[in-house]
């Protein structure tokens, strides 16, 4: 199929980017739109020009490196998908595509497509520290935890870092990034100990970041290719307000 | 606390449940209009003599108003505040965009918002400091009568509807945001705040949009 590509060209942070046309041909419907770029590159190569640098590292869903803005939806138009994991069967012959960064001030752009999610590795250090008892390996059912707990606790745990809730929401906000990783150890017993404080280091280092508030709109689980609740948000406001006002312990 | 994201969203749904509390009880003094002009009016006077004589006449009105006042101020200055935020995490926005979620409720939460902010300084000046705008003359300290001659100009029973409109998507989305911000928006929990915000945010512009209707209908005069 041929496809007329827009794609977001900027050399560095300090370059101000615009926006470039492309014609790409004889992309088969089977390639996901990750190699669709590689074709894309191999072109402008054979051209003699820069190739679209755009960050992926697994391309099975599972690692968060890729993440771009595909005709206005992160990851595109598929739910519950990485962009790596889209495939161009999902589009038709003679589509226009734009492609886009994530557009988010936390995310500064690298290189055309590649931004810098640091932000978000900073906010995960703010979390801290578990206790926990180092020497022997514990008995493996030393710790008893109900199955809903482990299966909530691990809902949590398959955020793959990607950005998409962000780069989604109509505030800019890192808000289900981050309360997926204050659920994903606030529902385990392990995580019990520093549990507040782990709350309120990561909300404040989101907000230090300059990522917007939440405003329950549900973009983000919308287009979260590990489709993470909103169920997250709201423990996190709770332990979050437990935290400061009171509360925390019970 | 104030200074983090989530603490001006407590800061909204705090001030938010207190004015909905206070619709409420609006609403049921409006609805005492279909009990008659004495009734009404005794209801209006009995606002002032609230709690008398352990507290002064008019003095739980005033508290009332300093309340009210102090809480949609400090619903505005945390809604701004987050609106700047949200603005500033996105400097450069995006050539295209398909919002992924949100219902009409969610994307004129910010416009309605304002909207209401206009519709109460008018409604003030209407009703409480009694500019006489778009109404005819009434007999002064005759509430009932100011609001029948009110609702006789057609263009305040059309703004006023407007304005209730604005409440219920205001309402549906607010409602709903406050059991989220507060953390108790869980899987368990969900359907019955859906029907309780849904329900709230229906009853309460119905309840206030009676009124106008009968004034235009002719039913109260
Ligand atoms: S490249 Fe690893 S999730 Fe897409």
């Amino acid at each position: 199929m041929k496809l007329h590509l827009r794609v977001w060209r900027q050399t560095s942070a300090e370059d101000r980017g615009r926006f470039e046309d492309y014609e790409l041909d004889d992309v088969s419907p089977d390639s996901s739109f990750l190699e669709m770029l590689d074709l894309l590159n191999e072109q402008l190569l054979e051209q003699r020009k820069m190739p679209v640098a755009f960050d992926h590292d697994c391309r099975e869903g599972i690692c968060g490196m890729c993440g771009l803005m595909v005709d206005g939806m992160a990851h595109g138009p598929i739910p519950g998908h990485t962009v790596c994991q889209l495939h161009m069967r999902h589009f038709k012959d003679g589509d226009r595509i734009v492609i886009e960064p994530w557009r988010v001030a936390a995310f500064p752009v690298v290189q055309d497509l590649v931004v810098d999610r640091g932000s978000f590795d900073r906010i995960l250090q703010h979390g801290g520290f578990i206790s926990f008892a180092t020497g022997t390996a514990p008995e493996a059912n030393s710790i008893l935890i109900p199955k809903d707990r482990a299966d909530t606790a691990m809902d949590a745990a398959t955020c793959i870092g990607c950005g998409a809730c962000a780069a989604a929401c109509p505030n800019g906000s890192a808000t289900l990034f981050t309360a997926a990783k204050v659920g994903h150890l606030g529902h385990l017993p392990q995580g019990q100990p520093e549990r507040y404080q782990r709350v309120v280091g990561m909300v404040d280092q989101m907000d230090a970041e300059g990522f917007g508030g939440c405003t329950n709109v549900g973009a983000c689980t919308s287009v979260c290719p590990k489709e993470i609740g909103q169920d997250f948000i709201s423990q996190m406001n709770r332990d979050y307000r437990r935290a400061m006002l009171g509360g925390a312990g019970d | 606390m104030w200074r983090s994201s989530i603490g001006k969203k407590i800061i909204m749904a705090g001030t938010g449940l207190i004015w909905i509390g206070y619709l409420l009880l609006h609403m049921y003094g409006n609805l005492k209009v279909f009990a008659g002009q004495e009734a009404f009016n005794h209801y209006a006077e009995s606002l002032r003599t609230l709690g008398e004589p352990m507290v002064g006449h008019g003095h739980a009105l005033l508290l009332a108003r300093v309340v009210l006042t102090l809480t949609l101020v400090a619903h505005i200055w945390a809604a701004v505040a987050l609106t700047r935020i949200a603005q500033q995490a996105r400097p450069v926005g995006y050539a295209k965009f398909r919002p992924a979620s949100g219902n009409y409720a969610t994307v004129t939460m910010r416009w309605g918002g304002l909207a209401l902010g206009l519709f109460i300084l008018y409604h003030l000046a209407h009703l409480t400091w009694n500019v006489r705008v778009l109404t005819g003359a009434y007999e002064p300290g005759n509430t009932f009568d100011k609001l029948v001659v009110g609702f006789n100009n057609p263009v305040n029973v059309v703004l006023y509807l407007l304005a209730l409109m604005a409440v219920g998507f205001h309402l549906w989305h607010g409602g709903a945001s406050f059991f989220q911000t507060m953390g108790w928006r869980i899987a368990a929990s969900r359907q019955w705040i859906r029907v309780l915000t849904g329900s709230l945010a229906v009853a309460i512009p119905v309840g206030f949009a009676v009124v106008p209707l009968a004034v235009a209908a002719g039913w109260v005069a």
